[in-house]
C-alpha cells in the first residue's frame, strides 16, 4: 500500500485527469457537506426547542380548586373547595420523594403598590421560597424569598423589572420601601422573567406574610409541584401521572368531593404537553436522520455511478497496461488506491467545510430565531459518514474494476 | 526462439463456432524479421495475440524462448507478456493522458525500476526513434507516424525478446509506412527477432520471410528478397 512509486503513478494520473478528480471529489465532499449541515441544524433545532421548554420547568403540577357541581355524599353543589396549608404539608410530605421542589401560593390579582409619589395594581403572590425554581424566575440583583423570610413572616418583597421600572425608574429599588395596602415592604430582589413583560408586572411576598396581612388564615389558593425527572422520558411522564391522580383524589377525599366532579378540584400536569413537544423532536430528529440517509445513499450512488465509468473509461487502458505486463491485481490495486484517496480526502474536505460553516453561520442563524440553538454535529457520526462513503466507493469501483482486470487485453484493446 | 507446433483456436459466438486456426506449425528463429500475410478472416491477428499471450489457443503447443506457454496464471502471463514481448498496435494504443516519455517508461515501472532509471531509459528509447524532442508532448499532439514511433519504443523499452506488431503501418500513409518500416527493419539489424502481421504486399516484402495464412492455415512460408525501406524515404 505504500509503495512509493505507485503513489506517484496515482498522482500523476490524478493530475492527468483533473475533470474527472474534480467530479469525483466534489460529489463526495457534497455529500458530506449536506450531511454536515443536516444533522447540525437537526440538533440545532432539538437544542432549541428544547432549551425553549426547558424555560419554564416540564415537569410541574399545579392544583388549583373551584366550586363543586355534583352533589355528593349529601352535600349540595357549589360549594367552594378552600386548600389549606395542611393540605399542602400532607401531600408535601406524603410525596416526599418525587418532589424536586414546592410551593403552595395565596395571590392578591389587584394589589396597589406605591413608591414615594409613584404607584400602580399589581398583582402580588404569596409564595415559598422554591417558587424560584419552579417559575425559572431569574434574579437580577439582590435574591429571591427565603425560608427565613418564610420562618419568621418577614415583610419582604421580589419585584419584577417591569415594576420596579414603573415605580422606581432607574433608582436602585434594594433596601428601600414599598407600601402594599398601605403596609411597608421591603424590596430585597428585582426579576426577570423568560415570560416577558406580563410575568414581570408582579411581586413575590413570603406565603406566611400574606396569610396574615391578606387576613387568609392558613388558606391557599393553588399548590405547585415540580417532580424530578428521571432519564427515560416515558417513565418520567407515568410517574408525574401517577402522582398528579394521587393527589387530585386526595384533595377530593379531605373535602368530600365526587371523584368524578372535574371542577372542583383540578391537576394540571405539564409533562403531558411537554411529551407531545418531544415527540415533536422526535419526529423532527428522524425526518433529518432520513434525509440524511438517504443523501448519503445518493452519494454512494454517485460515488459507485462515477467509479464504473471510470473504470469504463479505462478499461482500454486497462488493456493497455496488461499488455504491457501489469498484474491484475495491480491494475485493481491501482483503481481503488485512486478511488479511496481521492474519496478519502474530498470527503474531509466536506466534512470540515461543513464543521466551519455550522460554526461560522450557526451563531448568524441563532440570532434569527430562538427555536435553533447550537447546531452541531456529532463528529463521530459525521466521521463514521464519510468512512462508510469511501467504503461504499472503494466496493462500488472495486467490482467493475476487478471485472475490467479480468478482461482478456485482447478484448480490453478493441474496446473503442 | 519461437516454436509452434498444431495449434488450434475456435471463438465461439452463441451456438456457433469459428474455427479460426486449424494446425498451425512453425518456428522463428532469433534475429529474423517475419511478416504473416493472409485476407482478412485468415486468423493472422488470432495468431499474433496467441503469440503475445493476449490471447490462449485451445490445443497446440507453444514454446517461446524454451518457455512452454500453456495454462499460465495470471501473474506468470504478466511476467511473461512484460520480459519477453513488446507489442506495437495498429491503433497505436498509448496511454492519452501521458506524455510520450511516460508511455515509454510505463513497461519499466512494471518491472519495478526506479522512476529515474525508468526517464533515462525512456529518454534513449525515444531517441532511438527519433523523438528525443517531443517527450513531454501528449500523444494526441503528435502525428499518426510519430505515436507508432513512441508505441515502437515502448515495446523496444523492456528490452523484450520478440517484438510483435500488428498492422503497424495500417493507420498511417505510404510514406509514413515506410519510415515506421526503416526503423522496425533496424531494430531487425541490431539482433531483434520481429513478427509483423501485414496485408499490404510492399509491407510484407520488406521482411526477411512471408508466412501466407488462409482459411486457418499456413499455404506458404518462405524467406524473400529483403526491400529496405530506406531507398523509398
Amino acid at each position: 500500500m505504500f509503495d512509493i512509486e505507485r503513489w506517484q503513478e496515482i498522482f500523476e494520473t490524478l493530475r492527468k485527469n483533473k475533470l474527472r478528480t474534480f467530479l469525483t471529489g466534489l460529489s463526495v465532499a457534497s455529500g458530506i457537506f449536506i450531511l454536515v449541515i443536516l444533522l447540525g441544524f437537526s440538533k440545532g433545532i432539538e437544542n432549541g426547542v428544547t432549551s425553549q421548554f426547558q424555560q419554564d420547568a416540564t415537569n410541574m403540577i399545579t392544583v388549583w380548586t373551584g366550586r363543586t357541581t355534583k352533589e355528593y355524599k349529601g352535600l349540595n353543589p357549589g360549594r367552594y373547595v378552600q386548600l389549606k396549608n395542611d393540605n399542602f404539608d400532607m401531600i408535601s410530605q406524603k410525596y416526599e420523594d418525587y418532589i424536586e421542589y414546592e410551593t403552595s401560593l395565596y395571590s392578591i390579582w389587584g394589589g396597589t403598590i406605591s413608591y414615594k409619589g409613584e404607584s400602580g395594581n399589581y398583582r402580588i403572590r404569596g409564595v415559598m421560597p422554591d417558587h424560584q425554581f419552579i417559575e425559572n424566575a431569574d434574579i437580577s440583583v439582590g435574591r429571591f424569598v427565603n425560608q427565613s423570610d418564610y420562618n419568621e413572616n418577614k415583610k419582604v418583597a421580589v419585584i419584577g423589572n417591569k415594576l420596579k421600572t414603573d415605580l422606581f425608574k432607574d433608582e436602585d429599588p434594594i433596601d428601600k420601601n414599598i407600601s402594599v395596602f398601605g403596609m411597608n415592604f421591603k424590596v430585597i430582589g428585582v426579576f426577570y422573567d423568560p415570560g416577558g413583560e406580563r410575568e414581570e408586572n408582579q411581586a413575590y411576598i413570603p406565603i406566611s406574610t400574606a396569610q396574615k396581612v391578606f387576613n387568609a388564615g392558613d388558606n391557599i389558593r393553588n399548590m405547585l409541584f415540580t417532580v424530578k425527572m428521571s432519564d427515560n422520558f416515558d417513565d418520567a411522564v407515568a410517574l408525574s401521572q401517577s402522582i398528579s391522580k394521587g393527589i387530585e383524589d386526595q384533595i377530593k377525599q379531605i373535602h368530600t368531593v365526587a371523584p368524578d366532579d372535574t371542577s372542583a378540584v383540578r391537576v394540571y400536569n405539564t409533562l403531558e404537553n411537554a411529551k407531545q413537544i418531544y415527540s415533536l423532536i422526535g419526529i423532527i430528529n428522524a425526518v433529518f436522520w432520513f434525509i440524511g440517509v438517504f443523501t448519503l445513499v445518493a452519494g454512494i450512488v454517485g460515488v459507485g455511478n462515477i467509479m464504473l465509468i471510470i473504470v469504463k473509461e479505462r478499461t482500454k487502458e486497462i488493456g493497455i497496461r496488461k499488455a504491457l505486463g501489469a498484474l491484475p491485481m495491480s491494475i485493481v490495486g491501482m483503481i481503488l488506491q485512486e478511488a479511496v484517496f481521492v474519496t478519502m480526502f474530498a470527503g474531509l474536505f466536506g466534512l470540515i467545510f461543513g464543521l466551519a460553516s455550522l460554526e461560522i453561520f450557526g451563531p448568524m442563524v441563532e440570532t434569527f430565531t430562538d427555536f435553533i440553538k447550537y447546531p452541531q454535529v456529532d463528529f463521530n457520526t459525521a466521521l463514521t459518514s464519510v468512512f462508510l462513503l469511501v467504503f461504499a466507493g472503494a466496493i462500488a469501483g472495486f467490482i467493475p474494476a476487478y471485472r475490467a482486470a479480468k478482461i482478456k487485453p485482447i478484448i480490453a484493446l478493441r474496446d473503442e | 526462439m519461437i516454436q509452434i507446433k498444431d495449434l488450434h483456436k475456435s471463438y465461439h459466438m452463441g451456438s456457433n463456432s469459428l474455427h479460426v486456426l486449424k494446425g498451425i506449425n512453425f518456428e522463428v528463429k532469433e534475429g529474423e524479421l517475419v511478416s504473416i500475410m493472409g485476407s482478412s478472416g485468415s486468423g493472422k491477428s488470432t495468431l499474433l495475440n496467441i503469440l503475445g499471450m493476449l490471447d490462449e489457443a485451445d490445443t497446440g503447443q507453444y514454446i517461446l524462448d524454451g518457455f512452454p506457454i500453456k495454462n499460465l496464471n495470471e501473474k506468470v502471463a504478466a511476467k511473461y507478456r512484460n520480459e519477453f514481448l513488446g507489442f506495437i498496435f495498429q491503433s497505436f494504443n498509448l496511454i492519452n493522458y501521458k506524455s510520450a516519455l511516460d508511455n515509454v517508461a510505463l513497461p519499466l515501472y512494471y518491472q519495478n525500476i526506479k522512476r529515474k532509471e525508468r526517464i533515462e531509459k525512456a529518454e534513449h528509447y525515444l531517441e532511438k526513434v527519433g523523438l528525443a524532442q517531443w517527450s513531454h508532448h501528449l500523444p494526441s499532439e503528435l502525428s499518426g507516424g510519430q505515436k507508432q514511433r513512441v508505441a515502437i519504443a515502448r515495446a523496444l523499452a523492456s528490452d523484450p525478446k520478440v517484438l510483435l506488431a500488428d498492422e503497424p503501418t495500417g493507420a498511417l500513409d505510404t510514406k509514413t509506412s515506410y519510415e515506421v518500416m526503416e526503423l522496425i527493419q533496424g531494430i531487425n539489424d541490431e539482433g531483434k527477432t520481429i513478427l509483423v502481421v501485414t496485408h499490404e504486399n510492399d509491407i510484407a516484402n520488406m521482411t526477411k520471410r512471408i508466412v501466407n495464412l488462409k482459411d486457418g492455415v499456413i499455404i506458404d512460408d518462405s524467406t524473400v528478397e529483403q526491400v529496405r525501406a530506406s531507398q523509398y524515404v
